[in-house]
């Protein structure tokens, strides 16, 4: 069996450095996106629209990766619609997770009536068709930055309650639960210092996928063109926009697809990477 | 010849060390032959080598494993379990997971005997009538509709029993089958499966840790130690005195309640350090190819 | 004072029976003890046996307040603990210790071996951790170095001892050990038991010892409570139950166990 783990080992290792990469240059990117992007996302130049990417005939080497109808330089607008991606992936992540693991703690850990009242909750939640929820809460938010992230925290915090109240409740029912309660441990002090750290790996892992679940929610709110102004650029945006002009100008919609793909892979192979790294029995 | 004839019977972990290490055994028909070491001996492994159900990290690197002198190694995997299927049959360990919860007890009888022997349903729902009574099931018709959490653990064991025995094999392997029961239970159980395989002539090879268990139910016995034979022999002239150091030494830590001193011998590490070097010596050899 | 470490009497716990419950409305409940009277004298070792279903694990996890009783009363030195809440019982809690079944789901994962054995020490408040990790683990023969590690680096044998280490680094006037040798070799099993035993005369420990299996606390136990069905069938003296057994089902639980014999009449 040491052996069969072994094979599998060198895996998280690359899976790690791979995924944990794309992450890093795309935060880079986010960050310095003034100072490396080469043209102003929104400076429209209407004589060179439609331009293809450098390897391309016809290219014009200062816009690399081709522009759109309107002339606006692709790169650039990925660079800061990544920005835009990376600040709702966190924002809206970190949230889901603090607000939905708590509550899931709360319910698998201290059971009874917390527990009733938060598992009724998830599931009335939970029949809610989330896309249809997002539009609605939209509508009544007003479009822009903030309204995403909170429509993504609304949605999505019974993701994280229902995992982590399963995953507490098996660890409750653990030995070394009772045996801090010999020991003389309070309720709180045990659901802290013993049940949390058993949980943890799994809610790094939830963590990372929904924040790539936020980047795609984004994206396809700013398809349907509710999610922030339509001034600024955004992953899901350009590719609404270039879907319209796929046969004349594939690479508008290709390289925010590409990007959006390798953002949300990315996350979700980090989360279960980092889960094998820190978990002390898989190891 | 026996019915089941295993020789130098080597299986690794892909690429590394052994678990078992050219074990050789013999199980005459009708006979019961117990396997016996601590966790870890590879006394399990035996039995799923033969089965043809090795965990997936490990391989059987040398040896023969014959049944009823056919090589099952030189076997097409589809020949393999129809033969197989055909004549050996599992009793296992654990009484609870070894029955699908969600469906009911009779189908789980009846299934072998459609699926392998090709029997027709209502033939079959009558032979597994036949059987749970014959494990002294009180109402077989009920329990036959009942789900697998609807029976005690005495119970469910009797159920696999009846179901180990349906398609009549010429060999049951039975995994620790009353480890995790009650002794008063396990006491009923054992009665039963020597009592099934008197009646069916069926030969058994029964694998446990325990030597009072051994004492009652087998002829011969095979004592392994990190996998590999320390000691094969009568059941009779074991306990009357076994001749390897190990073997001694385990007897020796076996409770016996009737002893008011308690005998809590736990094995002497010069023992455990004899054996070791044993296998380390035994080692060698295997590389090198040579026998040992 | 008195010389009983624990008084039970008449103690009473159920549970309810969520496989009978109906679809509106509160789970009947199974009654799991049925009124157990029994003392408890210092010094002594308890062996409490019975088969599944007994209540003697029940009984344990009362002994110890991990379960509240539904009536009767437990009297440990004199104190009624049987209805103290959470907060009352944390001062009392460090004189009576539990070793668990199962080493692998009593010892939290993530912890190293010197931080599991630090834990009730430090919420007790105790000072010189360290050297009280050192003492356990001398007492219970395992090399100190292996306070560093994982209890999934150990063998089953190990991670007994280290619940035990744990338990005794308190100096617990009284210990449960909940079938705590079930699941090892024999081997290692002997060796439990003999370094429980030579605890027990060291430390000057009272011990309970639940078991479903009477041949290995022959030796270990002074006094045997046989449970069945959550009722107490015999209390006795180890040497009387073993060669004078009264109830039946004492009888019955002797003639289940295979002797290592095969001249024994036993079918």
């Amino acid at each position: 069996m040491h052996d069969a783990r072994g094979h599998v080992r060198r895996l998280p290792g690359l899976r790690l450095w791979l995924s944990g990469g794309w992450l890093t240059l795309l935060v880079l990117a986010a960050v310095f996106a003034p100072l490396i992007s080469p043209h102003d996302p929104l400076a429209q130049d209407l004589f060179a629209g439609r331009l293809p990417p450098f390897w391309e005939t016809g290219a014009d080497p200062a816009y690399l990766l081709g522009t759109d109808s309107l002339g606006r330089d692709v790169l650039s607008r990925m660079l800061y619609g990544g920005r835009l991606a990376l600040i709702v992936a966190l924002v809206a992540g970190t949230l889901t997770c603090l607000i939905g693991a708590t509550l899931g703690l709360i319910a698998g850990f201290y059971r009874g009536w917390a527990d009733l009242a938060i598992s009724r909750l998830v599931d009335i939640w939970m029949a809610f068709p989330p896309v249809l929820f997002a539009i609605l809460l939209i509508a009544v938010l007003g479009t822009g930055l903030m309204s995403v992230i909170i429509a993504i925290v609304v949605i999505d915090w019974t993701r994280f309650a229902r995992v982590v109240r399963a995953e507490a409740m098996g660890q409750g029912a653990m030995d070394y639960v009772a045996s801090a309660r010999v020991a003389g441990r309070t309720r709180f002090g045990t659901a802290l210092a013993e049940i949390l750290p058993n949980v943890l790996p799994t809610i790094v892992a939830l963590l990372t996928l929904e924040m790539g679940i936020a980047v795609i929610v984004e994206a396809i709110l700013s398809f349907v063109n509710l999610s922030i102004s339509t001034d600024q650029p955004t992953w899901g945006g350009m590719i609404a926009e270039g879907r319209s002009s796929i046969y004349q100008a594939w690479w508008v919609l290709v390289f925010p697809l590409f990007a959006l793909f390798l953002t949300v892979l990315s996350f979700s192979q980090f989360g279960e990477g980092l889960k094998e790294h820190f978990d002390p029995v898989l190891r | 010849m026996s019915f089941l004839q295993i020789q130098d019977l080597t299986v690794r972990l892909r690429n590394g060390p052994p678990l078992l290490r050219r074990v050789s055994l013999g199980v005459e028909a009708g006979d019961v032959r117990a396997l016996v070491g601590e966790s870890g001996a590879g006394k399990s492994m035996i039995g799923k080598a033969v089965l043809g159900i090795l965990p997936r990290a490990a391989e059987v690197s040398e040896g023969r494993i014959l049944l009823e002198g056919e090589d099952l190694q030189t076997l097409s995997p589809k020949a393999r379990r129809q033969r197989i299927g055909a004549k050996v049959a599992l009793i296992p360990q654990d009484p609870l997971t070894a029955l699908n919860p969600s469906r009911r007890v009779g189908p789980q009888i009846t299934d072998r005997l459609v699926d392998i022997l090709g029997w027709k349903r209502p033939a079959a729902e009558a032979r597994a009538l036949e059987l749970l009574e014959e494990v002294h099931i009180q109402e077989p018709g009920r329990v036959m509709k009942a789900y697998p959490h609807e029976l005690s653990g005495g119970m469910r064991q009797r159920v696999l029993i009846a179901s180990a025995f349906a398609a009549e094999p010429k060999l049951i392997i039975a995994d620790e089958p009353t480890t995790a029961l009650d002794v008063t239970v396990q006491k009923q159980i054992l009665k039963l499966i020597r009592e099934m395989q008197q009646r069916h002539g069926t030969a058994l090879l029964f694998v446990t840790h325990d030597l009072g268990v051994v004492s009652k139910i087998a002829q011969s016995l095979t004592v392994l130690y990190a996998g590999k034979v320390v000691e094969d022999t009568a059941v009779r002239s074991f306990f009357a005195g076994p001749s390897h150091a190990y073997s001694r030494a385990l007897l020796a830590a076996t409770p016996r309640y009737t002893d008011p001193d308690g005998s809590l011998t736990p094995v002497p590490d010069s023992v455990v350090a004899e054996v070791n070097r044993e296998i380390a010596a035994f080692d060698v050899t295997m590389k090198e190819g040579g026998q040992p | 004072m008195t010389d009983k470490i624990y008084q039970l009497n008449d103690l009473k716990v159920s549970f309810p029976d969520m496989s009978r419950k109906p679809l509106l409305g509160a789970a009947p409940r199974i009654e799991v003890l049925k009124g157990l009277t029994f003392d408890i004298p210092k010094g002594e070792v308890l062996g409490i046996v019975g088969g599944s279903g007994s209540g003697k694990s029940t009984l344990g996890r009362a002994l110890i307040r991990l379960i509240e009783p539904d009536s009767g009363s437990i009297r440990f030195e004199g104190t009624d603990i049987t209805q103290l809440t959470e907060d009352s019982l944390r001062p009392l809690r460090r004189r009576f210790q539990m070793i668990f079944q199962d080493p692998m789901s009593s010892l939290n994962p993530r912890r190293r071996v010197g931080g599991i054995i630090a834990g009730p020490l430090r919420l007790q408040g105790l000072d010189n951790i360290r050297s009280r990790i050192d003492e356990a683990l001398d007492l219970v023969g395992l090399p100190r170095e292996f306070a560093a590690r994982y209890p999934h680096e150990l063998s089953g044998g190990q991670r007994q001892r280290v619940g035990i280490a744990r338990a005794i680094a308190l100096k617990p006037d009284f210990i449960l050990a909940d079938e705590i040798v079930s699941g090892l070799d024999v081997s290692s099993q002997a060796q439990v038991l003999n370094l429980l035993e030579s605890l027990v005369k060291e430390l000057g420990l009272t011990l309970a010892f639940i078991s479903h299996d009477l041949s290995v606390i022959r030796r270990l136990c002074t006094r045997i409570l046989v449970l069945h069905h959550g009722a107490i069938v015999e209390n006795a003296l180890t040497p009387e139950l073993f060669d004078n057994p009264k109830a039946d089902y004492t009888r019955m639980l002797l003639d289940a166990i295979p002797l290592p014999d095969p001249d024994q009449v036993w079918f």
